[in-house]
């Protein structure tokens, strides 16, 4: 469904991605993990349209998007979100989620301005799967304060509301489960595998190995800007390439 | 000073506060939505009283048009004319980050104040443009320059009323997530350079509005009228002071620094003799401290930004 055709971008002299291709395929949700650094999300800001590749091709659903804009992006049914939060931040924590869905008729300014029956019909359900998706992530108590007020888990969440509100379903994930505490860790992973199981694709970054573990196949990893293997949990563990490219930097081991 | 003079000059008080606040709704709607760095609005306002003067003027020797269209025609030209110039200029800056976007319409402005200078074939040059018809004019003091505050004061409502709207729908929920955070806006779908875009044009067809209401209410418009002093900074001042981001507290704004401004003239005239030449700069430098006392008592404005009502949840 999405494809990384030898993706390579540079900063200054340094290789950031280096010839990275990776497929993820239509229902799956796969994972992708390796060391700080090693240039992952990099690689969701080249999938995402962030970044003009120096090298290399994203494919969707057969089709080169590789000079499609970020919002172009979106349209074509791929939604992402950011390792660091990027809220609106003097915006309401409703605010957050209800601009995002797309095909707003009040976006248009003749329809805000002449026609705000219609704009506020349409309004009364985003609001309202908007204080859904607020009540799942636990976030209902402070929907009217500024994002900004967040703390920086419930900061992740918002993210992956945001994710959600847009409806798109090819999800890629930078580090949902980061800050996130446990308890919610495990709805969290649930609702993941709800959307999964009615037809979501999601490609997921994560150091968390045990959410990994239970979410996600095949799981890619990423060294040095390469595609070191891919495979199952159990392929990867065994696999003294992996091992190495970990412990031979900050010994964040698996 | 007798009290009728006193009430004249308090109407035209109002009334020039009033067009100021049609400027400053221009820029609210550019800055304080979305977050437009405009340091050219006097380029706009230059391009709106210019567009009417040439519009609403009879024939003349000394420069372009005298044309002799109805006032309210030449006032929604200035509006419309300003809107278009704004296009082409959206066009190549709204790609820039916010600083630069300062740095070239701060250029543009700079660039017309100089044709307005000095193609006098089309805006008299120096002498600018005189003659301009101000309406209701017939009917006598104290009635017209009631009835032209009436004009200003219907020209806020109505554009307060197109702001306001899309402030609350949707589009303006846009507008507000690009100011905030434009990487999350474009990962979330939104077309950022094509609704800044439409911000600008919106803006600066408002002060286009304003231009040309500032030189029907002098009759004139010359090159000081259009001095970035008068027509930019003071508009930013009026808007930092009222609210940023809150249409009434662009009107409110303006009203309140433009009665500091002119209670700046009371002041500097009495100065003594030798100070008298220094009066500009004194002004100037208490709109400075005003604005400085602001920014470090009460940074958010007079009436700070708050989350707007959805449509809907009020009408
Ligand atoms: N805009 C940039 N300019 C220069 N170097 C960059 C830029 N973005 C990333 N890099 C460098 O590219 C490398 C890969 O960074 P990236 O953020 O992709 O890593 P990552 O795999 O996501 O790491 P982490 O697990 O810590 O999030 C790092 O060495 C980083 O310093
Ligand atoms: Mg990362």
């Amino acid at each position: 469904m999405l494809e990384a055709v030898g993706l390579v971008k540079r900063f200054g002299g340094f290789t950031a991605v280096d010839g990275c291709s990776l497929t993820v395929a239509e229902r799956s949700m796969t994972g992708l993990i390796g060391p700080n650094g090693a240039g992952k999300t990099t690689l969701f800001n080249l999938l995402g349209g962030y970044y003009r590749p120096d090298g290399g091709q994203v494919r969707f659903k057969g089709r080169d998007i590789s000079r499609l804009k970020p919002h172009q992006r979106f349209r074509a049914g791929i939604v992402r979100t950011f390792q660091i939060p990027h809220e609106f931040a003097r915006m309401t924590v409703l605010e957050n989620l209800t601009v995002v869905p797309p095909g707003q008729l009040g976006e248009g300014l003749a329809a805000a301005w002449f026609w705000p029956w219609g704009v506020a019909r349409q309004e009364a359900k985003i609001r309202a799967r908007a204080l859904e998706v607020l009540e799942f992530l636990k976030l209902t108590h402070v929907k009217d304060n500024p994002a900004e007020a967040l703390s920086g888990g419930q900061k992740k969440l918002l993210e992956l509301g945001r994710a959600v509100m847009s409806g798109n379903r090819c999800v890629l994930l930078d580090e949902p489960a980061a800050g996130v505490n446990r308890a919610l860790l495990g709805d969290l992973t649930e609702r993941i595998l709800d959307l999964h199981r009615i037809g979501y694709t999601f490609l997921i970054i994560e150091h968390d190995m045990e959410f990994i573990a239970k979410l996600c196949q095949p799981i890619y990893v990423m060294a040095e800007g390469k595609v070191l293997t891919e495979g199952t949990m159990a392929d990867i563990r065994r696999d003294a390439r992996v091992v190495e490219a970990y412990l031979g930097h900050s010994g964040a081991a698996a | 000073m007798t009290l009728d003079s006193l009430a004249l000059y308090l109407v035209s008080l109002a009334t020039m506060g009033g067009i100021y606040a049609v400027l400053t709704l221009g820029l609210n709607i550019q800055w304080g939505m979305t977050g437009l760095m405009n340091a050219g609005v006097a380029g706009f306002v230059a391009i709106g009283a210019y567009t009417t003067a040439i519009l609403t003027t009879g024939p003349s020797a000394s420069h372009l048009g005298g044309l002799g269209w109805p006032v309210w025609a030449g006032i929604l030209a200035a509006g419309g004319v300003s809107a278009v110039l704004a296009l082409p200029i959206a066009l190549v800056s709204m790609r820039l980050r916010s600083d630069y976007l300062a740095m070239a319409t701060l250029g543009i402005a700079e660039i017309l104040r100089l044709v307005v200078r000095n193609e006098d074939w089309m805006t008299g040059g120096p002498r600018g443009i005189a003659g301009l018809p101000k309406p209701f004019e017939t009917l006598g003091t104290p009635v017209s320059q009631l009835a032209f505050l009436g004009l200003v004061l219907g020209m806020i409502a109505v554009l307060y009323w197109f702001a306001e709207r899309a402030h609350r729908s949707p589009w303006g929920r846009v507008q507000r997530a690009i100011r905030e955070n434009e990487v999350a806006a474009a990962a979330a779908g939104k077309n950022v350079e094509a609704f800044r875009l439409q911000s600008f044009v919106f803006g600066a067809f408002a002060m286009g509005l304003g231009g040309a209401l500032l030189a029907h209410n002098i009759k004139f418009i010359g090159p000081e009228a259009v001095e970035p002093l008068i027509a930019t900074f003071l508009v930013w001042v009026m808007l930092i002071a009222g609210g940023s981001g809150n249409n009434r507290g662009a009107i409110l704004g303006a009203f309140a620094i433009w009665t500091l401004w002119a209670a700046t003239e009371i002041m500097t005239a009495q100065l003594p003799p030798e100070l008298g030449g220094r009066a500009a700069y004194v002004r100037i430098f208490l709109i400075g401290l005003a604005l400085q006392l602001i920014l470090l008592f009460r940074p958010q404005g007079l009436i700070g930004e708050r989350p707007p009502k959805p449509l809907g949840q009020i009408d």
